[in-house]
């Protein structure tokens, strides 16, 4: 399964998709990026004029791709028409040091902790693009075809 | 191991991820874990994988299937510990 055959199995559009693209994937881990565009919604009201990205979009940013994509490749033998992904997050552990404004791109990095009985746990990072980290983290979620 | 000792050690496994501190103190062999302690589907599993490590067994889907209330948990143990 290629990336562009995963972000199309994604189940978010515009304005709440946060992968822009995969840089690599394997049964272990994953790597995928996004740029938070200077016009996303939650700007105008994330600060009053003083637009920062929340820290829940970039934790959403996270589990897209740490977690969904990751999982969406995990399961990829049973995917067929009929059986899509289904997924729910169900716990998420974030700790964040730098802020991300509008424009910058991150680059998402995850590593497989466990996936059985269909849980899937990630030990997952953010990078800004001069490597610096920007929030890490263990997020959760239950994913099955 | 006795059945005493044996829900003693699942509670201590379970403590962390109940939801209904009455049905966990109450807790006995008929407690179900997603209707009286109110356990959501993903802390299953964590017990499931503890349990795999308190006691030093493997579980598979069939037993996870299985696994709905203590009565259930302490038969699967016994029963791969017997093994």
């Amino acid at each position: 399964m290629n990336p562009e055959q995963i972000i199309s199995l994604l189940p978010y559009q515009n304005p709440f998709l946060f992968v822009d693209g995969i840089n690599q994937i394997s049964e272990d881990g994953i790597k995928g990026h996004y740029t938070f565009k200077p016009d996303e919604f939650f700007y105008e009201g994330h600060f009053k004029n003083n637009p920062i990205t929340p820290g829940v979009i970039l934790t959403e940013c996270m589990a897209q791709i740490g977690l969904v994509c990751l999982g969406i490749y995990l399961i990829k033998d049973e995917l067929n028409s009929e059986n899509q992904p289904q997924i729910a997050l169900t716990s998420n552990q974030v700790d964040f040091y730098l802020t991300v404004l509008p424009g910058e791109k991150v680059t998402v990095t995850s590593e497989k902790e466990v996936f059985r009985f269909n849980k899937l746990k990630c030990k997952v990072k953010m990078l800004n693009e001069k490597g610096e980290l920007i929030a890490r983290g263990l997020i959760s979620g239950m994913m099955k075809a | 191991m006795t059945n005493n000792e044996l829900i003693e050690k699942l509670k201590g496994i379970i403590a962390p991820y109940i939801q209904d501190e009455a049905a966990f103190e109450n807790l006995n062999e008929d407690t179900d874990f997603v209707k009286d302690l109110k356990i959501n589907s993903a802390n299953l599993v964590d017990i499931i994988l503890d349990i795999e490590d308190e006691f030093d067994i493997r579980l598979e889907n069939e037993d996870m299937e299985k696994m709905l209330d203590v009565k259930s948990a302490m038969a699967i143990v016994n029963a791969k510990l017997d093994a």
